[in-house]
């Protein structure tokens, strides 16, 4: 009833066009992010950040990254992997470089080295289109591994090659490290993630955005109406590295704490953004938040659900998750093909009309 | 001069195992080309097949774990053996029901959708068939013998020899697996060619609504490419399991398969058997000649950056069809 | 609908907290994934030995040890969960059965302050127990594992191995990359040349290396390998006619799953091992009284008795000892974990106990302390029976080179106290 645009009356272009041009769904979403600033971080606790909340906040940053790449621009990545083992790799060599500068500086410092790395493997793109456009990334995903297993320096000459994150503190509070507490992980990472999602918002509903989409949609009828697609594209794979490599680092620098490339970065993790955006939503932030929510939450909950309460065998229960998280996406793919966004999106739309659908 | 052997033996086994490569290319290109979609299930069907075959060899009661784990029987085996045959016969079957299941189920609800989604429903197909092969017959590792000889062939070894007083090392299984998918390839193409079901197969992969207008069962055509896949792919589950066991990385051949598939198209069916001696040799001769001077272990990547630099001359692969584009 | 899933996950959680009284020893195990096939029969094993200590005797000391299962699929990420859940049951060890995970834990553990047992896994420096004071490894570690290879390879070749050449097979992976400091101080000392061929994972496809091997001929081959990589390098190792008595696995890279897909030509293969291996104990006689019989296997219970299978029991084992010796200093059954790592210091396996345990001669005896939360590194080598199919011990003990290995560990060890800021601690 509430849910309406009547009575909601617009007096410029600005405000028709902003993000939630509805009144309570505008109050919604301050709502949603004042309880997550300033209520979650109160009553989290250890499992809740680093089973659920970090992992999920730290994948929504990797899959809005991917989907500025392949949902705004429409150029397939299979490596996501490679680019969030360049941010990890870059992090833990600044951390341990200059231990006196902020871990958060850091952060932003690694995904800018991913993104002159994701420029470098983009330039394929200019020639190679569609799925086969993956071989690149896919490349780039393989040598990049290769290169941080076998060159000592990344991994600063340790004996085994794992990488570890030491301490490092913001305003007193620890928040990489061991003894980094369950609040202050999380908010790291929401601040991010928050910070990722209004810059990813604002940069595609801009000139440059709506340049991606015109890439996306046809690269030649772009061209000839002026844009300049070495432009689009490379600044479509350096601002997607760049999110992505800052998910990379927080992944490694706050919720893992200690990684081995192939372990943590390896193809798997390029499926499973990849996953998530397509699950999500194509060309949605909020798909992209929905996509991790759907792919990180839901292996825990049955897991939980069926060897905590049902007290089933771990095997039989992973493997039914298993089944259960695939005939899931099936259902979901036939009951609505363009994701979790869509679907929101269909709902809203229901919810504008009811309960009066004519 | 010994360089020059050992090269040239590199460069034979890089051959068979590309071979190898292109069995599991196969499943993929096939279907690709007949409902444009890309099957990221491959690897897991092929997984399944191998499953299945060493499931109902030994005898092993399907579900086992759990009907036991819910009614705490303790059941194992029929406590029969199928000869190998007769097993492959049996798993044939089980594939064709599984791809008129894979239709009725999936695709049937998925027609004329974009290929990202119908690409996505194969990510769900996977997980669901990853998880019921598990729960089927269990996540332990299973020796595979359906009678494929292995190892050194003693007869190339001693030929070679006295050739150039330096044995070759050819593994007879590989060339099985190269002998096998020649009359693969030749019955595919002879089939798609030269029988009905195949010009309709053809028909559909030119163009799915005007196949639907000459009167060709959408369909039929499905059920019939997915068989023909999923039996693809328990040709290269019987040949990769007998190397190396049946188990849950069985799956991951799918990722040695594609930079075959990109570098000889997604639809060509030649495309998958050259690609895959390309990539084959390329990455042997590479980890040959440079590998010891970078560390090794450049075969991943390497497979890649060579698909890749092809790509930059022929963007749509040796084989795939020529990407025109009109505004 | 956006509250409404955190509220399941919540309640869904909350009821899964077993109740807190008894004695919790979690088994993180995976039976799923690339690794299941090694996974299953540890976890087997782990869970069978509690289970036998639960029905024969009532647990430790009168209180009933709980072994709750947790699904890793030796996915890093899974265990973080894992470990978080875990962490609310308040258990005294854990064991996460993946040099991944642990690497992840040893930071973790030392402030949530819970014991981190990873017996023939893990960081290997781990070992010198005045850095790490939460982490035990004993009783041997991968370092140790390439010095008794290379000392077993001396013992065939009659002492001299100058000018000889060894080649390492070995995951290209922190695991598998473990060995090659201690083996290349090892051959600057016996003078035996070492070539070194990664393999990446998974480990389908090594015709490179192994054709590499054909032509180079070298005396002998280690291998550091783990899940498919195995059986693809045994087979490759049969199909070029490679001596296979002079092909020496990891204790990882040797168990009746990694042979059998090889068939007759894995005859004479050699793996290390750290414990026995069959079911020609009399320990099994209570088993299979107390828990087989009585239907309380767990899994399916086909893996009785395997490599893996025994690997688990001893682990539980170990960690049993560890349990009564805390119970023993502090005077109390209901022990919490930092007697339980007070336990675990002050460890002695005799060979006497282990006889009373009925497991005579199965494991080398561990006597743990301060400064040594290694033991001995002892390993020993067993040998594949095809025709048997059995694996047979074929010689005693071997002590590692400690010459070579203490300063390694040391350096290691060092490394990592300055990096997290730790001072040593036992003087």
């Amino acid at each position: 009833m509430l849910y309406r645009e009547a009575g909601d009356f617009k007096t410029s272009y600005r405000d028709d066009s902003q993000t939630f041009p509805i009144k309570l769904e505008r109050w919604g979403y301050y709502a949603v992010v004042a309880l997550a600033f300033a209520v979650v971080p109160f009553v989290i606790n250890d499992y809740w950040a680093s089973a659920v909340l970090v992992p999920f906040l730290i994948y929504a940053i990797a899959a809005i990254g991917l989907n500025i790449l392949t949902g705004y621009a429409g150029q397939v990545s299979l490596g996501t992997g490679g680019f969030m083992a360049v941010g990890a790799y870059s992090v833990y060599k600044l951390m341990t470089a200059f231990p006196d500068v902020s871990l958060l500086i850091h952060v932003v410092l690694a995904g800018i080295i991913t993104a002159i790395v994701g420029v470098l493997f983009g330039l394929p793109s200019l020639r190679i289109k569609g799925f086969y456009l993956a071989v690149a990334t896919l490349a780039a995903q393989f040598f990049l591994v290769w290169l941080f297993n076998k060159v000592p320096w990344f991994y600063n000459y340790s004996a085994s090659g794992q990488i570890t994150a030491p301490t490092r503190t913001f305003m007193g509070e620890a928040i990489s490290g061991p003894a980094a507490s369950a609040p202050a992980k999380y908010l790291v990472c929401l601040s991010f993630a928050f910070l990722v999602a209004w810059m990813a918002r604002n940069l595609t509903r801009g000139s440059i955005g709506r340049k991606w989409m015109a890439i996306r949609d046809m690269d030649i009828a772009a061209e000839i109406i002026g844009v300049n697609p070495l432009r689009a594209k490379l600044s479509a794979f350096a601002v997607s590295s760049f999110f992505i490599g800052m998910a990379g680092a927080l992944l490694f620098a706050v919720y893992l704490g200690a990684a081995e490339v192939g372990e943590a970065f390896g193809i798997n993790k390029s499926f499973l953004v990849l996953f998530m955006i397509i699950i999500g939503g194509l060309g949605s932030i909020f798909g992209s938040f929905a996509g991790a929510a759907f792919l990180v939450l839901l292996p825990v909950l049955l897991k939980n659900l069926l060897v905590g309460n049902l007290g089933w065998p771990t095997d039989l229960a992973a493997h039914i998750e298993l089944m259960i998280v695939g005939a899931l996406i099936v259902t979901f793919l036939i009951v609505e093909p363009h994701g979790l966004a869509r679907l929101w999106s269909l709902t809203k739309e229901k919810l504008r009309l009811w309960p009066f659908p004519h | 001069m010994d360089q020059l052997i050992f090269a040239s033996e590199v460069m034979l086994n890089g051959l068979m195992t590309g071979v190898m490569y292109a069995l599991v290319a196969l499943g993929f290109v096939l279907i690709f080309k007949a409902s444009g979609v890309f099957n990221y299930a491959q690897g897991v069907l092929a997984l399944f097949a191998a499953l299945t075959l060493v499931g109902i060899q030994n005898g092993q009661v399907p579900f086992a774990h759990l009907i036991n784990a819910a009614f705490g029987t303790s059941l194992h085996h029929f406590g029969w053996t199928v000869p190998s045959i007769l097993a492959v016969a049996l798993t044939a079957l089980v594939m064709v029901g599984l791809a008129f299941l894979i239709e009725k189920l999936v695709l049937q609800h998925l027609v004329g959708q974009e290929p990202i989604i119908l690409f996505m429903a194969t990510i769900g197909l996977a997980y669901f068939l990853e998880g019921l092969g598990d729960v089927m017959w269990g996540a332990d590792i299973k020796t595979l013998d359906v009678g494929l000889p292995q190892g050194i062939s003693e007869s190339i070894e001693s030929v070679t020899d006295s050739w150039f007083g330096y044995g070759y090392f050819i593994d007879r299984l590989d060339i099985w697996a190269t002998v096998i998918a020649a009359l693969l390839v030749a019955a595919l193409v002879a089939f798609a060619q030269y029988t009905k079901q195949g010009r309709a197969m053809r028909a559909v992969a030119d163009d799915h609504q005007a196949a639907l207008s000459v009167g060709i069962s959408l369909r039929f055509i499905w059920v019939m490419v997915w068989s023909i896949a999923g039996f693809v792919a328990l040709v290269a589950g019987i040949m990769w399991g007998t190397k190396s066991g049946v188990q849950f990385s069985l799956s991951l051949i799918a990722l040695k398969a594609l930079p075959v598939l990109m570098l000889g198209g997604f639809t060509s069916i030649p495309g998958a058997i050259v690609g895959g001696l390309i990539i084959g040799v390329g990455e042997k001769l590479f980890e040959f000649a440079i590998g010891p001077m970078v560390g090794g272990a450049t075969e991943n990547w390497f497979a890649y950056v060579l698909a890749l630099l092809f790509l930059v001359f022929r963007p749509q692969g040796l084989f795939g069809e020529r990407i025109i584009e009109r505004v | 609908m956006k509250l409404k899933f955190p509220a399941i996950v919540a309640a869904a959680t909350m009821l899964a907290a077993p109740a807190m009284a008894d004695l919790i020893v979690p088994n993180m195990s995976y039976r799923t994934g690339p690794y299941a096939a090694n996974g299953i029969p540890y976890a087997d094993g782990f869970a069978d030995y509690f289970t036998l200590l639960n029905e024969r005797d009532g647990g430790i000391g009168g209180q009933k040890v709980q072994v709750p299962e947790c699904e890793t699929a030796y996915n890093t990420e899974k265990g973080v969960e894992c470990y978080e859940a875990l962490k609310s049951q308040n258990p005294l060890v854990l064991n996460p059965l993946s040099t991944g995970i642990t690497y992840q834990l040893i930071p973790k553990i030392g402030v949530d302050g819970i014991t981190l047992y990873t017996p023939g896994y893990g960081r290997t420096s781990a070992k010198d127990g005045s850095v790490f004071e939460w982490v035990f490894n004993a009783p041997a570690n991968y370092w140790d594992g390439a010095s008794v290879a290379v000392k077993h390879i001396l013992d065939q070749e009659g002492g001299d191995l100058t000018g000889s050449k060894i080649a390492l097979v070995y995951h290209n992976s922190a695991y598998g990359k473990e060995p090659i400091r201690t083996l290349q101080e090892l051959s600057k000392k016996h003078g035996f040349e070492l070539s070194e061929l990664p393999v990446d994972a998974p480990g389908q496809e090594q015709k490179s290396q192994w054709l590499q091997i054909r032509r180079d001929k070298p005396d002998y081959v280690i291998m550091y390998a783990w899940g498919v990589m195995n059986q693809v390098a045994i087979q490759e190792a049969v199909n070029i006619r490679f001596p296979m008595d002079k092909f020496i696995g990891i204790w990882w890279s040797g168990s009746e799953n990694d042979v059998k897909p090889a068939g007759a030509g894995a005859e004479g293969y050699k793996a290390l091992t750290f414990h026995g291996v069959g079911q020609e104990y009399p320990l099994y006689d209570d088993l299979k009284q107390y828990v087989y019989d009585a239907g309380k296997a767990a899994g399916a219970g086909d893996q009785t008795g395997t490599v893996l299978y025994s690997r688990g029991a001893y682990a539980a084992l170990v960690i049993a000892e560890a349990i009564a010796k805390a119970q023993e200093l502090a005077g109390t059954a209901e022990i919490n974990a930092a007697q339980m790592r007070d336990g675990f210091e002050a460890l002695d396996i005799t060979a006497e106990r282990m006889v009373e345990l009925g497991l005579p001669d199965f494991g080398a005896p561990i006597q743990l302390s301060c400064e040594n939360h290694g033991g001995d590194g002892l390993g020993r080598i067993q040998q594949w029976d095809a025709a048997a199919g059995q694996w047979n011990l074929i010689t005693d003990f071997i002590e590692p080179d400690a010459e070579i290995l203490d300063p390694l560990i040391k350096e290691d060890s060092q490394a990592y106290a300055s990096e997290a800021g730790l001072t040593p601690r036992c003087n």
